[in-house]
């Protein structure tokens, strides 16, 4: 077991290809707060590669707190369940070694940082996982950004700008699948990606994301609006209330969201309040 | 209380060194001023700093260097500071001047660039009518006693007219910490003439253990109508000695000072810059970037008093705090009665790695006209933890997370040197007192 969680986090790819493995992300009774106070109260969920999983449901079910438990940020604290990402133990990992096993998290509100270039970031993350002395030349690196820059409908010059700064939402969103794109991940969460996105943005964003559907790939998409899901089809959606998936089904399910809201699933459960109380 | 002795010069041991470099009578005389002023006179007393607790009289004795043939002869890491292209080349070790190089081409446009020991003698009359003019002799203890004991030191004079397109370089280093170490710099950029100055302030010591050693240094720039400098500064000396360095420029009608300051020094500094902006139109920017590392302390100061009319100032300052070190940041703009449509801009920005570090941020605004604008913003922060946590989540360490967002945090000023091979060079030296 030990063997191969090493092998899975120095050479992910290497691993999947050698034992012909597809993507499996695995999440076993995940609990966990923030401050204190439980916001995800025991989550169950399986993705393979090649499905595209919604969570769905109101503000403040713990949609946004599941992404980033997931991702590892250091706010939330985990206090219980397993996540496992081709056998190997993700919520033993840093961060980082969390994105260099190949999980990506799309994040609702990306951070700005100063001095650092678009282009400079990526080489960066990118060469993270490709270690040293096996760095991406800059002909090839340049090449690939510019070529994925171009599918987004993103200009040539936001390569050259600091990282974030002064972007608009959408500008931020496009440069957030921007980097899936260029890191490549096995498991990909979008938080939020449709928040702030004009339709046309929205449609460039989806078939950004359509683009790098594949068969070793899976993905957990988080939204409150079934908009986004008109652009990609889910296999498998889930609506979350009070911290926990309270209801799993196929795409029929964003249709009947959408016609009659959310309120026959709180009667099915017999609750009036669906958040987990955040103060 | 300072019980320090007053001071270590008096005027028959300044008169008689003088005496002994043949230097002319109204020099001799400027230094015996000066070491009778250092006795009554007052150190700076630099804003939450308790500078008195300096070694400030650790001033070493007067030793002749022999002169250089070439720059074969210089130490390895002295060497490699040496710029591809320059037009010029002044280097002062320890106590003297020991090379002098200027294009045939800038000699024959009048163009001169030497050290100031061997320009007081020759421009006896250049030197004569601006020396200790921007800075006065008697302001203080510092600036008498390096009026007194000042040595090599640097001397350009840029003809009327005269546009120098390479930039003009100085080394100064000191390779013996007995030996005093007190270069003034003197600058006259004449009536539309244009030129570029870059300066290393350095040691090279080797492993051996060193005394404390305070430099002291005094930049004057004269920029007469009409012309453009720029001054492009690093300091990084080892940390037994101690920086005192104060520069100040002169700017005439429609004149304009640009400086870039790197103080990446190891020991405790005094850096204090201003830009006089007496003529009409004139305008002045001023970058300066800093490390403080280990226990150093540092009074670091940028100013710009506007007296003429549609004046503008412009100051950045960055800063990077590790261990246990302390930089009190002090911007000021000034600007006096009659100074109509001046603006007057500054920023300054700490980023502290360690809870021990201290930096404080001081604008420091004093207006005494109605008709100008004049804007600040200071800021003390930490690496933000939501910003490594994001660089993080793409597969980026937690060290290059930290070492890009602090790289970032001096990049606006860094990127914005005008001379690569300063801005190169100024990168190297970055990256080793932020690793190191």
């Amino acid at each position: 077991m030990i063997i191969k969680e090493d092998l899975a986090l120095r050479h992910p790819n290497s691993w999947r290809e050698q034992f012909n493995m597809a993507t499996h992300f695995k999440i076993d009774g995940l609990k966990a707060s923030i401050e204190g106070k439980e916001i995800l109260k025991g989550i169950n969920l399986e993705i393979k590669g090649g499905e595209v999983h919604a969570i769905m449901g109101p503000n403040g079910t713990g949609k946004s707190t599941l992404a980033s438990a997931l991702m590892g940020h250091p706010k939330y604290e985990v206090t219980e369940g397993e996540v496992q990402l081709d056998g190997a133990d993700v919520l033993d990992m840093a961060v980082d070694e969390r994105s260099r096993a190949g999980l990506f998290l799309a994040m609702q509100y990306p951070s700005e940082i100063t001095g650092v270039t678009n282009s400079d970031f990526l080489r960066s993350a990118i060469n993270a996982r490709r270690g040293e002395g096996n760095e991406i030349s800059l002909i090839k690196f340049i090449r690939q950004m510019e070529s994925k820059m171009k599918e987004l409908d993103m200009n040539k010059e936001f390569a050259h700008r600091y990282l974030n700064e002064g972007f608009s939402g959408g500008e931020k969103k496009r440069n957030e699948i921007l980097q899936m794109m260029m890191i490549d991940p096995k498991l990909v969460i979008l938080d939020e990606i449709d928040s702030g996105l004009d339709i046309d943005a929205l449609k460039i964003v989806a078939n950004g994301v359509n683009s790098m559907r594949s068969e070793d790939r899976g993905f957990l998409i988080i939204t409150h609006y079934q908009r986004l899901l008109n652009y990609i089809t889910p296999d498998h959606v889930h609506v979350m209330m009070q911290g926990r998936i309270v209801k799993s089904g196929g795409p029929e399910l964003v249709e009947r969201l959408e016609s009659e809201g959310y309120d026959w699933i709180k009667e099915e459960l017999g609750i009036e309040d669906e958040t987990v109380g955040q103060v | 209380m300072s019980t320090q002795l007053s001071t270590p010069v008096n005027r028959q041991s300044v008169e008689a060194l003088s005496h002994s470099k043949g230097e002319p009578a109204w020099l001799e005389e400027l230094r015996a001023k000066g070491a009778e002023l250092a006795e009554t006179l007052e150190w700076p007393k630099p804003e939450k700093i308790k500078m008195d607790r300096w070694n400030l009289t650790a001033l070493g004795s007067h030793k002749q260097q022999d002169a250089l043939t070439s720059t074969d002869e210089l130490p390895e890491a002295i060497r490699e500071l040496l710029a591809h292209t320059s037009a010029g080349l002044v280097i002062q070790r320890n106590s003297s001047p020991v090379l002098k190089q200027l294009s045939p081409e800038l000699q024959a446009k009048g163009v001169i660039f030497t050290d100031l020991e061997t320009a007081s003698r020759e421009h006896a009359d250049l030197v004569q009518k601006h020396l200790f003019q921007a800075v006065a002799q008697d302001e203080n203890k510092l600036t008498a006693l390096h009026s007194a004991l000042w040595n090599g030191g640097i001397f350009l004079y840029v003809p009327k007219n005269v546009e120098v397109e390479l930039p003009l370089q100085a080394l100064l280093y000191s390779d013996d910490s007995t030996a005093t170490f007190a270069p003034h710099v003197l600058l006259i950029a004449d009536n539309h003439s244009r030129v570029t100055y870059v300066d290393n302030v350095t040691t090279a010591y080797g492993s051996a253990e060193q005394q404390p050693l305070a430099k002291q240094m005094i930049v004057e720039v004269f920029v007469k109508p009409g012309a453009q400098v720029r001054y492009a500064t690093v300091h990084h000396m080892a940390d037994n000695i101690i920086d005192l360095t104060i520069r100040r420029a002169v700017i005439e009608n429609d004149g304009r000072m640009e400086w870039i300051i790197g103080d990446l020094h190891d020991g405790n500094i005094l850096s204090d810059t201003h830009s006089i902006l007496r003529g009409k139109g004139s305008t002045s920017d001023a970058k300066a970037i800093s490390v403080g590392k280990n226990s150093q302390q540092m009074s670091l100061t940028t100013g710009a008093v506007h007296i003429g009319r549609s004046t503008e100032s412009n100051m950045v300052t960055r800063a990077v705090m590790k261990d246990k070190a302390t930089a009190i940041i002090n911007g000021i703009t000034k600007i006096e009665k009659g100074a109509t449509k001046a603006n007057g801009v500054q920023t300054e920005k700490v980023l502290m790695l360690s809870p021990k570090a201290r930096g404080d941020a001081n604008p420091i605004l004093l207006i005494d006209e109605d008709d100008v604008k004049a804007g600040h913003a200071a800021s003390v922060g930490q690496v933000n933890v939501e910003q490594v946590y994001y660089l993080m989540s793409r597969g980026i360490t937690k060290q290059n997370a930290e070492r890009l967002i602090i790289h970032g945090f001096l990049a606006p000023v860094v990127s914005e040197i005008p001379i690569e091979a300063v801005r190169e060079q100024l990168q190297r030296l970055l990256e080793r007192k932020l690793e190191g």
